[in-house]
């Protein structure tokens, strides 16, 4: 057993280190460090200066545009982007879509879509869950019935995250009625600009907009737009999951706040000296900081196994059970270090920063209660944590 | 022993659930939060019609001679429709504060304006680094020509600018986190050198920073005794615990009803989410946490008035439970309702924000669990 990393893995890492304290715009790093809410072109100008460099798409195939790192590099990777507060990268094209091209997509369709994936000139949603599948999505309903040449699309999908910011969707939809309901479903790409479709925003309940609902009317789709074969949705799906888990421990975010915590309540004061030495608090932040390093060296050998060429499994329920745990607390402790200074609700500080406003309280507060409120979500998309225990107790337990 | 309610206790119980019923479905409640108090003046002058402002104070001064109980069982429906108005503030904290130690001029001028929903009061003790701790004043009362000049800062001042009167604690001697040396004094909202910011709070109630720059009052402005306002202070928070752990134990008793409703209806797999066994044994853990609550939020009305270590044990300890018991309903009702949990349209996120919310006010869990270890 050797817990520490290479040299030549160090010295990977001072690389990487070093190109991102060169070409991060500090603008937006302020941002990410004060939790202040990022805009399209904020992620699209950070992934458009990795992709500069031919780094945005580390776990793509090299002839893909990839980089061909192993797992730990981009382990390493991924630690120093977060370690730096860059935003993270979306996820939809580049982690999802992408791979689902290059193992079910044509040729035709490889060439078409991966270019403007890697260069975020496309900006691609998940249109998966629907009002009535949630955790059950192989109920979904929106149909799409083969007419000629097109399908035609009807139903709608909802929690879909920057739907309004984006260009393309990817769907599930359902082209035959069968026995079986996953048998039903395909995967198909649509334009967002296509005649018939309207973006309805959601308001989360820390007052803001990222996810929507989506609609249908009547929309046509070319045949061209199928991926894989009719009715293979449902594997296409099963297989994105997977690549959906990447880095779902979030250890490297994590220890990111852990650290911010450390700033916040050592500002903070608590009966004549700081809230860092209050033993109260002290010991529930040490009691996250071991959940972490728990969640840190089994992401880790999780890792390991995937070097050595084995498959990850069911493994990726714990990494997302344990990790969305570890980042909730994260967001319950910070609300505890202020106080009453968590309670002002201040919706343009909370988006912008108090920018020349005199802040209410101190000026890290304003974001602290809605993340919290917020971040309740991590443990109900990406498969919520009960699902995730059922996967467990029956795929590992065989209960 | 007793549990239960008086015939005049259970009438008032009926007569605030009929309004809270009537008047507060939840999307009057978000217009009237977006409003500009934040709350409807038109409820307020009700709540006077009905007697609800009065309740706890003497007949003496215009009120009914009620308890803490009577105030305990309008918060608690309060809490199921997510009131908005000032009851807290003007009521709970400000007037129970002046009835037990102002003056009997005082009282006389104020009292009976607030119970009659003309007046409203405020208390202004909370400082921008003091977090739980009462005795850290920094506010001082200077005293000039026969009366006090008040300069400083007080945060978070709940319905803090909409307040005619302030209750302000200020030290008038020793040193910034000394216990003795605290005063507390009446101030007209309207005298020269104070000045708010008003501000909504994430549970959509409304707060205030205030700022006190050589405000001049009388000597007559002084509540209670010189240098010896903590301890009166420390009571009517203790009063203001009972109150919000009865509006927890509403907003709990709502919640656990929405969130069972919605595992009843909601289908996913082809059958209703209840069915689910580990629902269901989350269900009965929220439905235990929540009887819980109810049982320390009562006892922590009745021991509102007992001597004080004995006072202190009992809020503290009805304090703790309430933040952990708010927290569970909170977190788990969000997660029972999956994506839809997550949104401002529904209500069940404003239960948790409120609930979230009552946590803070008047020290956490961590406060707390200090503060009753040493009533040993
Ligand atoms: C902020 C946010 C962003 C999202 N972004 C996207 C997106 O971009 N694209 C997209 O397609 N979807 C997205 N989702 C949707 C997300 O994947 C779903 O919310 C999730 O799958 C849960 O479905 P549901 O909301 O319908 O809840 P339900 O499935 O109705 O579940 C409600 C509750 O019941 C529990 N439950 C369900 N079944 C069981 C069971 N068998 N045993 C025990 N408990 C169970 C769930 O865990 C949950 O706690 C997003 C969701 C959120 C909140």
């Amino acid at each position: 057993m050797e817990l520490n990393f290479t040299a030549e893995d160090q010295a990977f890492r001072a690389e990487v280190r070093d190109f991102i304290e060169a070409n991060y715009p500090i603008e937006l790093k302020r941002k990410v460090e004060a939790g202040l809410e990022l805009g399209k072109d904020d992620y699209v100008r950070w992934q458009k200066i990795l992709h500069a460099k031919g780094w945005i798409a580390p776990k793509w195939p090299v002839e893909f545009g990839g980089t061909g790192w192993s797992p730990t590099q981009r382990y390493i990777f991924e630690e120093e982007l977060t370690a730096a507060s860059t935003p993270r990268i979306i996820p939809f094209g580049l982690a999802m879509l992408g791979p689902v091209l290059m193992e079910y997509g044509s040729k035709s369709q490889q060439a078409r879509y991966l270019p403007d994936i890697l260069s975020s000139d496309t900006w691609w949603a998940q249109g998966y869950s629907e009002p009535g599948a949630g955790s059950d999505l192989a109920s979904l309903k929106t149909r799409a019935e083969p007419q000629g040449d097109h399908y035609l699309v009807n139903g709608s999908k909802i929690w879909t995250t920057y739907g309004h910011y984006a260009d393309w969707i990817f769907c599930l939809v359902r082209t035959s009625q069968e026995e079986k309901k996953q048998k039903g479903i395909s995967f198909l790409l649509i334009d967002m600009n296509d005649p018939g479709i309207s973006v309805a925003p959601i308001i989360t309940a820390d007052g803001k907009h990222v996810v929507n609902q989506v609609f249908f009317e009547d929309v046509r789709v070319p045949k061209e737009n199928l991926v894989g074969e009719e009715g293979a949705g449902w594997t296409i799906a099963k297989f994105l999951l997977g690549h959906e888990r990447t880095n779902i421990a979030g250890v490297a975010a994590s220890k990111r706040q852990v650290l911010r915590i450390k700033e916040i309540a050592g500002r903070e004061q608590s009966g004549g000296r700081s809230l860092l030495q209050d033993q109260r608090y002290r010991d529930k932040l040490s009691q996250l900081e071991i959940e972490l390093l728990a969640l840190e060296y089994t992401n880790l050998r999780v890792l390991s196994a995937e070097a050595a060429g084995q498959q990850i499994g069911p493994e990726a329920s714990l990494l997302k059970v344990k990790g969305t745990e570890v980042q909730q607390r994260i967001t319950e402790l910070l609300v505890e270090a202020v106080g009453y200074y968590a309670l002002p609700y201040d919706l343009d500080a909370l988006r912008f920063g108090w920018q020349e406003r005199e802040p209410i309280g101190p000026d890290y507060a304003a974001v602290l209660a809605p993340h919290y409120f917020d971040w309740r979500k991590s443990s109900i998309y990406g498969g919520s944590n009960e699902i995730q225990k059922n996967i467990i107790s029956k795929a590992v337990l065989g209960l | 022993m007793d549990f239960s309610f008086t015939e005049e206790q259970q009438m008032l119980k009926d007569s605030v659930d009929r309004f809270v019923q009537n008047e507060y479905d939840f999307d009057a409640r978000q217009k009237l939060a977006a409003t500009d108090p934040g709350y409807s003046e038109a409820h307020w002058q009700t709540f006077a019609e009905l007697g609800w402002l009065g309740i706890t104070f003497a007949e003496s001064v215009g009120g009914y001679g009620g308890s803490a109980v009577d105030s305990a069982i309008i918060l608690e429906a309060f809490g199921r429709g997510l009131v908005l108005e000032p009851f807290l503030a003007s009521v709970v904290l400000g007037g129970n504060l002046l009835a037990r130690a102002g003056s009997a001029e005082q009282q006389a001028a104020c009292l009976p304006q607030v119970i009659e929903g003309q007046k409203k009061l405020a208390l202004a003790y909370f400082e921008p680094e003091a977090r739980y701790e009462l005795s850290h004043v920094t506010t001082r009362a200077e005293f000039v020509d026969g009366g006090y000049l008040i300069t400083g800062r007080k945060g978070v001042v709940l319905h803090g600018a909409t307040a005619d009167w302030l209750i302000v604690s200020a030290r008038t001697a020793g040193g910034p986190r000394d216990v003795a040396g605290v005063s507390l004094f009446l101030v007209d909202a309207a005298t020269a050198g104070v000045e708010t910011r008003p501000y909504r709070m994430v549970d959509g109630l409304m707060g205030a920073e205030l700022g006190l720059s050589r405000v001049r009052v009388g000597s007559d402005a002084l509540i209670g005794e010189l240098d010896l306002g903590l301890e009166v202070l420390e009571w009517a928070l203790d009063y203001g615990i009972a109150g919000v752990c009865a509006e927890a134990v509403g907003c709990m008793d709502r919640l656990q009803e929405l969130t069972l409703e919605y595992m009843k209806t909601r289908q996913q797999f082809g059958v209703a989410l209840g069915s689910f066994q580990v629902v269901q044994h989350r269900m009965a853990e929220m439905f235990m946490a929540c009887e819980q609550a109810r049982s320390l939020a009562y006892m922590a009305a009745v021991k509102v008035d007992s001597a004080p270590q004995e006072r202190r044990r009992a809020l503290s300890a009805a304090k703790v439970y309430i933040g952990q018991a708010g927290r569970l309903l909170g977190q788990e009702s969000v997660q029972l309702h999956g994506g839809i949990g997550c949104t401002d349209e529904l209500n069940v996120p404003h239960y948790f924000k409120r609930l979230t919310a009552i946590n803070a006010w008047f020290g956490d869990e961590s406060y707390h669990l200090g503060r009753f270890a040493g009533t040993e």
